[in-house]
């Protein structure tokens, strides 16, 4: 304990913005696939299921690292689940109070929320360790990552799948829709797809890199 | 729904509704552990036992959570049981056998974040089971789970040897997979009794 490198992190826009692309927890770190998996066959659920994990994500977070001294090392993974549970009962009763309908077709995953590891892993890699405010901004970048995951694989579901966005038809009425887009391998297929896209662009732009290196090295 | 009997209670948990392929439950221990076939089985019979250690204890705090009328603390309990038999489950085969406790590694504590036991203790709740019908339920979840594990690490272990393009290595050519999977299992649906 000689020397304790100060590992706060300084706010920046890069705390924020780190979440939604180059730490993105599901289609960089694959992180809480099942609600992103189970509940995006239409966009609302989507969104509604993303704002909903923002802000567990966010409160616990917050919660985690104000109490961030006062949590006894051994103790802290159940400590933690016993915040993230509290705030995800919360959440659970007030989807039961504003809308029925949304809480039918969510089903267990509000509840399930608990066991979303995207929040834990926040909780236990950075908020533990990080001022509130930095930690606020860095939660909120992670939450609105998960709800673009969400969110891109819910519009691109309903579409396919229901030839609806948004529950507004975009097809004629003699459009067939596949099925099995909204079914539960729609939901393996079209992740499997967006990771496929983002593998192509990483990869197109490593290939870039190096034969930009090459050609510098040459014109040397 | 009471009536159910207990083969189809069963048939539907390990098959027809399976927890992985159907249900989304366990993406990440389905994703992480089916590398090879030896330590999805482990992990399978790990997370199996650990389903009915939780169902059972999850059937008593129900009942006595209902009793004294305080079902908004059925959350925070249902995870702290599951933690506390992960722990156990972690004890047992640490003392059992090292081996294996260093070949589950990380994914062993992490059963505690493993969605279909908290779901499994959930849904045996919304499906007002009695105490036999939830442990049979458990027991087929964990078959269904270890059945998905099983299937998805021979796939990978086939794949590995395979030429995939670049593009498609890692995640995405295992969820690809896993669709697959899933779309085979869709033919089972209505098998054993038109309930949910």
């Amino acid at each position: 304990m000689a020397e304790l490198p100060d590992t706060r992190e300084k706010l920046t826009p890069d705390t924020f913005l780190r979440g939604l692309w180059e730490e993105n927890p599901v289609f960089v770190m694959l992180l809480g696939m099942c609600p992103v998996l189970a509940v995006t066959s239409t966009t609302m659920n989507a969104l509604a299921m993303g704002l909903a994990t923002t802000f567990v994500l966010v409160c616990s977070s917050m919660l985690v690292s104000l109490l961030r001294n006062w949590i006894p090392k051994q103790v802290r993974i159940a400590s933690y689940i016993v915040i993230i549970a509290t705030f995800v009962t919360i959440v659970d009763y007030g989807i039961q109070a504003i809308s029925l309908e949304l809480y039918a077709a969510l089903g267990a995953f509000i509840q399930l929320i608990v066991a979303n590891c995207v929040i834990l892993g926040r909780a236990e890699a950075y908020a533990s360790k990080q001022r509130l405010t930095t930690t606020f901004v860095n939660s909120l970048g992670m939450g609105a990552g998960f709800t673009l995951a969400l969110l891109a694989l819910g519009t691109v579901r309903e579409i396919l799948g229901n030839g609806t966005i948004l529950g507004i038809s975009l097809f004629p009425a003699d459009f067939q829709p596949w099925i099995v887009m909204i079914l539960p391998p729609g939901g393996f297929f079209v992740l499997g797809a967006w990771l496929l896209l983002f593998n192509w662009l990483r990869l197109r732009k490593e290939r870039k890199q190096t034969e930009q290196i090459g050609v510098t090295a040459h014109a040397r | 729904m009471h009536a159910e009997p207990l083969s189809l209670i069963f048939l539907n948990a390990a098959i027809v509704n399976n927890f992985v392929l159907a249900l989304f439950l366990g993406i990440c221990p389905f994703l992480g552990v089916s590398g090879k076939k030896e330590t999805a089985w482990n992990m399978g019979l790990a997370t199996m036992f650990v389903m009915l250690v939780s169902s059972a204890a999850a059937y008593g705090i129900n009942e006595l959570l209902t009793e004294l009328d305080l079902l908004f603390l059925r959350l925070i309990c249902y995870i702290a049981v599951i933690a506390s038999a992960v722990q156990l489950v972690e004890m047992f085969v640490k003392r059992f056998s090292p081996a294996l406790f260093r070949s589950l590694g990380i994914f062993l504590p992490l059963i505690t974040t493993n969605c279909a036991i908290l779901g499994l203790a959930l849904f045996q709740t919304a499906k007002e089971y009695d105490f036999l019908q939830s442990l049979v339920y458990a027991l087929g979840a964990g078959a269904g789970f270890t059945l998905a594990l099983m299937l998805m690490a021979g796939l990978r272990e086939k794949l590995a040897l395979a030429k995939v393009p670049d593009v498609s290595q890692g995640a995405a050519m295992s969820l690809m997979l896993a669709g697959l999977l899933s779309l085979a299992f869709m033919g089972f649906a209505g098998l054993g009794g038109s309930h949910g």
